[in-house]
């Protein structure tokens, strides 16, 4: 009996992929160390560029005062409500466009001018409506995640194979199998995909609404430490914000592998 | 196994009865509604290997189609087991020219699909499918991904999904075009064997001459656009039949026989 064979990785692939690693690893100390020696000899204005050694130093001093762990649990509130409320809408959204013609005549337009405009230019009326706490962020974090997604879905439902479609009528399927048996599973890697842009997209609402307009959370504590001059602060808070969304989007490319088996080599890169 | 099949055909109830039927489409370029199969009168037997074979184009995808339910015909009817065909149905199963596999599952619930989208339970469906995924020697490759096998085991896989079904018709379309042409022959070998062990009824549709000859009892031959039939051949070739017989004398009659009534509508349509 045929056997499928695996081949190995050889170690030229191996040899390469340490090489490109060490490329990038070393490219980024660089940038460090010329960053701190600017600050130590005081080439430029240390009030303006800190140091990365400053910017630990900060990065300690917020985690034991508590105030990072206080600031990220609003953010990540308002970020959790905000980006499951559109996963919640987005989803069925962006389907039903992909899927029904008629409701994508009806809303199609409807939807591209939403999504045209800019998110955060409402913020002014945001703060209005919903005033200065957690509400109005969720409300821009909402705005700014599901667009991708129902994007990202409504493409996927025009991608789905007809021969498929064609098979599963064949076969005696109904109109609910074949969403169900085909639409569905067709959608599943454009989801995370769009999930991925969601994430990215929701993330950058919420700092920005908070630099814009909040009493809390860590955009507003950037922003703080900004117009008091604390720049290593501010550094330290970016620096989070970016390990965070490197976090969320690492673990949701792995999920999309989970899902990506059955395509094989081709796209699990 | 014992060959199921016996040469007097004729004597077996008819199990597909197609009477006088019309299909017609709507040309999307001239807005006009065209005729692609124009009365078309055929009846095959329990058991009976029937082949329709024509120019490309000659509507004889349709018909099959037709006979599947996925297109409406507007005039006669089709019966199985004297039951009128209104849409799809368990008791027709197609094999298309693609093997359309549902690319995310494995190879063993690929199987099974058809059976799932009638409501069976998973288990169940292994179960009953498992006859057919040994006999078309699939077993040892359920979890394997669609992607991961050849062309000509992929096509297998299609097939082997129609049989689980147990279809009272086995309905193929082209099932070997868009295969390399060793992999064809192989198959078609394959299929020879597969058919005289189970004596299912099978329609196929094809324009491959010899692949007519050497898997049916009768060869059905269509005109070009309107399709209608111009001739019905036995091929008396005694089963169990060998690849070797295309060797043979009396296969290249048959082959000539067919091909001179292919030529001829042809030649006065101008159909090519």
């Amino acid at each position: 009996m045929r056997k499928v064979t695996v081949f190995p990785k050889s170690n030229a692939v191996k040899k390469e992929k340490i090489i490109s690693s060490l490329l990038g690893t070393s490219v980024i100390l660089l940038f460090l160390v010329s960053w701190e020696l600017l600050f130590q000899f005081r080439i430029v204005n240390p009030l303006f560029i800190s140091a990365p050694s400053r910017v630990v130093l900060a990065l300690i001093t917020i985690i034991r005062d508590g105030s990072l762990l206080q600031n990220l649990t609003i953010s990540g509130q308002e970020f959790v409500f905000g980006y499951g409320v559109a996963v919640f809408i987005g989803f069925p959204v962006g389907i039903m466009l992909g899927w029904f013609k008629l409701v994508r005549a009806a809303f199609g337009p409807f939807i591209a001018a939403m999504q045209a405009t800019p998110r955060i230019a409402l913020m002014p009326l945001f703060i209005i409506w919903f005033g200065l706490g957690i509400t109005s962020k969720i409300v821009i974090v909402l705005l700014s995640a599901i667009f991708p997604l129902i994007v990202n879905l409504q493409v996927a439902m025009s991608t789905i194979d007809n021969d498929l479609i064609h098979v599963a009528r064949a076969y005696g399927a109904s109109r609910w199998q074949v969403f169900r048996s085909i639409a569905l599973p067709t959608s599943l890697p454009f989801l995370i995909t769009g999930l991925r842009l969601a994430a990215g997209r929701g993330l950058l609402g919420v700092i920005v609404a908070e630099v814009f307009g909040g009493a809390a959370g860590l955009g507003y504590m950037i922003q703080y430490a900004g117009s008091t001059f604390q720049t290593d602060k501010v550094f330290a808070g970016v620096l989070v914000v970016a390990f965070t969304g490197i976090t969320l989007d690492f673990t949701l490319d792995r999920l999309g592998h989970h899902f990506d088996r059955w395509r094989g080599e081709v796209a699990s890169h | 196994m014992e060959s199921v099949k016996s040469a007097d055909t004729l004597e077996r109830p008819v199990k597909l009865a197609i009477k006088d039927i019309v299909v017609g489409y709507l040309d999307k370029q001239s807005g006009h509604t065209m005729v692609a199969v124009d009365k078309v009168t055929l009846d095959i037997r329990e058991g009976e290997f029937v082949t329709i074979v024509g120019l490309s184009g000659c509507g004889k995808s349709t018909f099959l189609n037709a006979i599947a339910g996925l297109v409406k015909h507007q005039h006669g009817e089709i019966r199985v087991n004297d039951r009128i065909v209104t849409g799809p149905g368990m008791d027709r199963a197609v094999v298309f020219q693609k093997a359309s596999l549902l690319p995310w599952r494995k190879v063993g619930r690929n199987i099974t699909y058809g059976l799932e989208l009638s409501g069976m339970k998973q288990a169940a469906a292994r179960e009953k499918a498992s006859y057919y995924v040994n006999l078309i020697r699939l077993n040892g490759f359920e979890d394997h991904y669609p992607h991961q096998l050849s062309g000509g085991m992929q096509q297998r896989v299609n097939l082997a999904r129609a049989l689980a079904c147990d279809p009272e018709v086995l309905l193929l379309d082209e099932p070997f075009a868009a295969l390399d042409a060793i992999t064809r022959e192989l198959m078609q070998n394959e299929l020879l064997q597969l058919c005289e062990k189970v004596g299912k009824t099978v329609l196929m549709v094809t324009h491959q001459i010899d692949e007519a000859v050497l898997l049916s009892d009768r060869v059905v031959i269509f005109s070009s656009r309107p399709a209608y039939v111009l001739a019905d051949i036995r091929i008396p070739i005694p089963r169990p039949r060998k690849s070797h017989i295309k060797d043979s004398e009396e296969f290249r009659r048959l082959m000539n026989e067919i091909w001179r009534v292919i030529e001829g509508n042809a030649n006065i349509g101008g159909g090519i």
